[in-house]
């Protein structure tokens, strides 16, 4: 089943718009449970109450307020509100374009396809110069009422629009401090790249599975039918022994399965 | 996080309380194995308005039952999961801990991969690892051997009530690791159903690639995600304190768990082996 699509927008590049339809690129998939009031083992509802008196405050009563100090705040009226907002726009505009492994991983957020939108032409043909140049694009819009950035990419035959997460949002490493304690030995480092050598591959997402999510689902039905399984405890354990002594036994024990395997 | 309520749970997901660790456990690889902490690489936006009542007090978001109106403290509720219309198997937390088999609750890097050669499609969101005590020179051998190789471990593993894909980077020297989709949380462009690719006019692609080579940085640059919208709600919230309009002051006891926390501050503290 085709998906609906969330928004309709249009890139903007120079004088040239290219018309896209945005659908989400993820499926989430986590396991979802409801609050329950333990007693009638019926859906909770919320409210907002004064902590101090426990009474109830109406929706319409509800105020929205900034903290500049703690317990001062300034209040900011639906007025307010309302002229942050960024005037309505269609256009993605396209700032600049840097070369696609230039933006860390920690940057990407949330993955949409941008599927065109009636004119097909200059669609794929950006698709294509994206990726002949193996570039993308840093891309500003405006979607229901709020500023977005974003990366927009070429992947496979079609464009992906990345929401990327704000200058102040991210932490990076450049911002902490080196670590302290002990260097680790010439012959330790040797023994660890031999130890990732082996264990070294092509990244295949299908390989991993959320098992767990499955367990859930699995405990979830047999309690359902009454026959929840008696689950134990888990004791954590603790290993210590000298580091070049655990690398020796790992590489070791690799060997042993590789030649099993062989 | 804990398995995610209702939409409406006013759980703040991923909030750093306190300054304690999102998590602590075990990476390891082969047989070595490294004890750390994960920390948000991330801040929660700094715009996020607190709800008032009508005379400035700060509110709580609480549950309440539906029919006898009645407030739920966190020991009255419990976790459902909804088999029929209306028809919920409870499941306990400790049912939750139950299910995750002891291997999968370590960080277990049993892949090494370039770490270049993942999709940023994967990607969800970021954690520091910090080394426990004494655990210093393992974690190194791990940083240092995979910044040199351009290696980025692969695992998963099971914290707080769900399941992680992760691939952990080294990143000058420290650890992160970057949670990641499974393969089958990512549509494919048939199953969103868009159009066979039809061939473009070779003269539109040079067009495109040369707009493309005009507007080129070698850098990416931070600074080009500015957050237009909070900048201008700060202003506002200056202009409107310079004028005292609409200020309010209200006692309040301090919730430890509410306090701002300098999260650049606590990783430092956690990488430099100081309490």
């Amino acid at each position: 089943m085709a998906a609906r699509a969330i928004w309709k927008g249009e890139i903007k590049l120079g004088t040239t718009k290219v018309p896209v339809k945005l659908y989400s690129a993820v499926q989430d998939r986590t396991v979802r449970f409801h609050v329950l009031d333990d007693r009638a083992k019926k859906r909770v509802k919320q409210h907002m109450v004064n902590p101090d008196s426990g009474e109830e405050v109406a929706s319409e009563e509800v105020q929205k307020g900034y903290e500049i100090e703690p317990g001062r705040y300034v209040i900011l009226t639906q007025e307010d509100l309302e002229k942050l907002q960024p005037p309505p726009s269609r256009d993605i505009e396209i700032v600049e374009f840097v070369p696609q492994t230039k933006i860390s991983e920690q940057w990407y957020e949330r993955p949409y396809y941008a599927g065109p939108d009636g004119e097909e032409k200059d669609y794929f043909a950006l698709v294509e110069a994206l990726r002949n140049k193996e570039s993308e694009g840093i891309a500003h819009w405006v979607m229901r009422n709020k500023y977005y950035a974003g990366a927009l990419r070429a992947v496979g035959d079609y464009l992906l629009l990345f929401t990327l997460r704000d200058a102040n949002e991210v932490i990076l490493a450049d911002d902490l401090t080196k670590l302290s304690g002990a260097a680790p030995t010439q012959k330790e480092l040797a023994m660890a790249k031999q130890l990732i050598e082996m264990l070294q591959g092509e990244f295949d997402p299908k390989e991993y599975k959320d098992e767990y999510r499955d367990r859930v689902m699995e405990f979830i039905e047999k309690k359902a039918k009454g026959r929840a399984p008696r689950l134990k405890a888990v004791k954590p354990k603790r290993q210590t022994a000298a580091l070049d002594n655990v690398l020796a036994k790992s590489i070791e024990s690799l060997r042993k399965k590789e030649k099993r395997a062989a | 996080m804990p398995p995610r309520a209702s939409r409406k749970q006013a759980e703040p997901e991923e909030e750093n309380a306190g300054g304690r660790p999102f998590w602590s456990g075990t990476l390891t690889f082969g047989l070595v194995s490294v004890p750390v902490s994960l920390f948000p690489a991330t801040r929660s936006n700094r715009t996020s308005l607190r709800m008032l009542g009508p005379d400035g007090q700060p509110l709580a978001r609480k549950y309440y039952a539906e029919k006898t109106g009645k407030d739920l403290d966190a020991d009255e509720v419990v976790r459902g999961f909804e088999v029929n219309k209306e028809k919920y198997v409870i499941v306990t937390d400790e049912e939750l801990e139950r299910l995750a088999p002891e291997k999968t609750r370590d960080i277990d890097l049993k892949q090494f991969v370039p770490a270049e050669s993942i999709p940023p499609l994967y990607f969800e969101r970021g954690y520091f690892l910090t080394p426990a005590a004494g655990s210093q020179k393992a974690y190194k051998l791990l940083a240092e051997t995979m910044d040199k190789s351009g290696l980025a471990g692969i695992a998963t593993f099971v914290m707080r009530g769900k399941e992680y894909l992760v691939a952990i980077f080294s990143d000058k020297g420290i650890l992160r690791a970057e949670t990641m989709r499974f393969a089958d949380e990512l549509r494919s462009p048939a199953d969103v159903g868009l159009p066979e690719k039809k061939a473009p006019a070779k003269a539109t692609v040079s067009k495109f690639e040369k707009m493309i080579a005009t507007k080129s940085k070698k850098q990416f640059s931070p600074a080009k995600l500015a957050d237009k919208q909070t900048d201008s709600l700060l202003k506002l919230v200056k202009k409107k304190e310079k004028k005292r309009e609409n200020v309010v002051k209200v006692e309040e006891e301090v919730d430890t768990d509410r306090k701002v926390v300098d999260l650049v501050k606590i990783l430092k503290q956690s990488l430099g082996g100081k309490k």
